[in-house]
């Protein structure tokens, strides 16, 4: 009997000592991992604030403020940079895209998924392929339809070309969502008394919140960070978009003005990155979804 | 109150003959059960029915009118689902006053009704919980108020009790039948399982490979069925079938007893070899088989616990088919024929 006491009391601690070893590698991973991904973050918004003098001394510890900090780099790129107007390009093409590509890949990943018995499958996976033809392929035969549609130079060049990468992907991922959706409950609701649209709007649709949130997140940040089409459709600042007109306009010749860049970075990418976060549990949902089931 | 009818009704998927030229017809406030192993095309029928298939070919008549080609929502059934499909997103008041909202009903007269269908279901103390906070039984209750409440000619029903344990399945199945008398409504209840069948079914159709087999009272069915795939669907255990010459003939097992205790009349006499006993508490399960014809063929006997078993395991005993409980069948097609002296 005392021996096996003994052994318990051993296997006791080890067990302990195991678990608190493995709470220990899983917090210096956690912690490592959150480091490396607000590394970029704090590195601009340090920059963002330092003056001339303290960010071109080579002995100055880029990690402290050596001399005081200046907002005059923020002043600059308000006063006297397109960056406002690259702000706003990229706030009217993004909404554009999200509502373009909401309306034709909502009715298309349905179809897909409910109509197309045998066919919505295959047809779905081909759309998605479609999403794996790089823009650095397309942007040239691209820029011949834009001109051919007379729209470069235009925001609209952009509003048209940019649902062509998110139209395929969002119709695959809503199609998980669709098929994640029991059948019954559309079919009770035609019993109940609407049409089949009818009934699809009125329970279906709010159960695809999760997914449409998904959507509108990942072709809102795509057309806010794609680059080779606005690089290639618009050279006038005016219909230039954040992610040209950044690094063309505040990069001149070999110079490149360090403070405004990092603090148009962080202007961008702080609102973006909370928003992120407050949908972040449905984001994550909605990618795994349409991954298991698509 | 309305009388269904189909006539014809034919559904092919592509190869698949899901119902096959199907005649059926129900009474004013009946319960009808269709009954089959699945896959026999119960649910495509009840379906064509509501008005989610269209028919390959064939009629669905609701109260005398041809209803083919119209919506579900002009047809005037209520449908309750195997999931009870639960508006996820809504209330339960939300819930059972969907189907009203759809028929444009203003808010007031929405209230009462809900109020009306889920006092008679006794949920009303639910009416502010969503779906996922509701027991298995209390979303039936919910499913089936919200049939109810906009007053359908039609109750549909597809499996609703197979989501619930054993234990609730009693009673629910009881609450169902109370309720359906209550409002006095035709009911097409579709079930895989012939215990409900039997128990709530006023007429029965079993159903096997799209075809109608049989279609009567359960002591019909169960008394005289109408070929050999009734026979054996029905009744647990099935009834015994045994080959001989030209036909097969069968038996239920409570009808299979030792000579002591069968009825004074007589019948037909067997000499059994019982292999095999399985007590079940009110009653025994005898395994074995007959001398004479088809002995590979296992045949159960039945008997209660209540009375003494005159035969032990690996004896052969004298047993009797009770007289009168007989049936024979054609070999070739399984139907029921004329009875056939052995």
């Amino acid at each position: 009997m005392a021996t096996i006491v003994r052994d318990i009391e051993t296997e006791r601690t080890q067990a302990r000592r195991r678990r608190r070893r493995g709470r220990i590698g899983l917090y210096t991973a956690a912690i490592t991992a959150a480091v490396m991904g607000a590394f970029p973050f704090i590195w601009a918004s340090l920059t963002a604030f330092k003056q001339n003098k303290d960010l071109y001394v080579k002995s100055n510890n880029p990690f402290l403020f050596n001399l005081a900090p200046t907002l005059d780099h923020f002043k600059f790129l308000f006063n006297d940079t397109n960056f406002l107007t690259f702000v706003r390009n990229t706030m009217v093409v993004g909404l554009a895209v999200v509502a373009i590509t909401l309306l034709i890949s909502l009715p298309a990943a349905y179809s897909l998924a409910r109509l197309a018995r045998k066919w919505g499958e295959r047809l779905g996976i081909g759309i998605f392929l479609v999403y794996l033809i790089p823009p650095t392929l397309l942007f040239i035969p691209m820029q011949r339809v834009i001109v051919f549609l007379d729209l470069q130079e235009s925001l609209w060049s952009l509003i048209l070309v940019y649902p062509t990468i998110t139209i395929p992907i969002s119709v695959w991922l809503l199609m998980g969502f669709f098929k994640g959706i029991p059948r019954d409950i559309e079919e009770q609701a035609q019993v109940d008394g609407y049409s089949r649209i009818g009934a699809v709007m009125r329970t279906v649709m709010p159960l695809m919140f999760p997914g449409v949130v998904a959507v509108i997140v990942f072709a809102f940040t795509l057309s806010s960070h794609e680059f080779i089409y606005a690089l290639a459709f618009n050279k006038a600042s005016a219909f230039k978009t954040i992610a040209v007109g950044v690094p063309t306009e505040l990069v001149r010749g070999d110079v490149f003005f360090w403070q405004s860049l990092m603090g148009a970075a962080i202007v961008v990418a702080v609102p973006i990155a909370v928003v992120f976060n407050l949908f972040l549990d449905r984001f994550v949902t909605g990618f795994t979804m349409g991954a298991v089931k698509g | 109150m309305a009388v269904v009818e189909v006539r014809g009704i034919t559904k092919h998927f592509g190869a698949v003959h899901a119902v096959n030229g199907l005649n059926l017809r129900s009474e004013e406030g009946e319960f009808l059960v269709l009954l089959g192993p699945s896959g026999c095309g119960k649910t495509t029928l009840l379906r064509m029915i509501a008005g989610l298939e269209e028919p390959t070919a064939g009629e669905v008549l609701i109260g005398g009118d041809v209803v083919n080609g119209l919506p579900p929502r002009v047809r005037k059934i209520a449908m309750v689902f195997q999931s009870y499909a639960l508006y996820p997103h809504m209330t339960v008041f939300k819930n059972i006053a969907f189907p009203l909202k759809a028929e444009g009903l203003d808010p007031e007269e929405r209230r009462e009704k809900v109020e009306w269908a889920a006092r008679l279901l006794d949920i009303e103390r639910l009416l502010d919980r969503k779906p996922r906070n509701l027991s298995g039984g209390e979303r039936q209750r919910v499913a089936l108020a919200r049939a109810l409440v906009r007053e359908p000619s039609v109750f549909l029903l597809d499996e609703p009790l197979s989501n619930l344990d054993a234990k609730l399945r009693a009673a629910a199945r009881d609450d169902l039948l109370e309720f359906q008398r209550r409002v006095d409504i035709t009911a097409i209840y579709v079930t895989h399982d012939q215990v409900e069948a039997m128990g709530m079914g006023d007429r029965i159709a079993v159903m096997n490979k799209g075809e109608i087999r049989q279609f009567g009272t359960p002591g019909e069915v169960y008394d005289d069925p109408a070929d050999t795939f009734v026979a054996t669907f029905i009744g647990s255990p099935p009834m015994n079938l045994l080959e001989h010459q030209d036909f097969l003939f069968g038996f239920r097992p409570e009808h299979f007893l030792p000579r002591e205790i069968a009825p004074p009349e007589g019948g037909t006499p067997l000499t059994y070899h019982v292999s095999r006993i399985e007590f079940l508490g009110s009653e025994r399960y005898l395994y074995g088989h007959v001398y004479g014809v088809s002995e590979k063929t296992k045949v159960i006997a039945m008997l209660p616990s209540t009375v003494t078993l005159p035969v032990a395991q690996e004896e052969d005993h004298e047993f009797v088919v009770v007289k009168g409980k007989m049936r024979f069948f054609d070999k070739e097609t399984g139907l029921r024929t004329s009875p056939r002296p052995l």
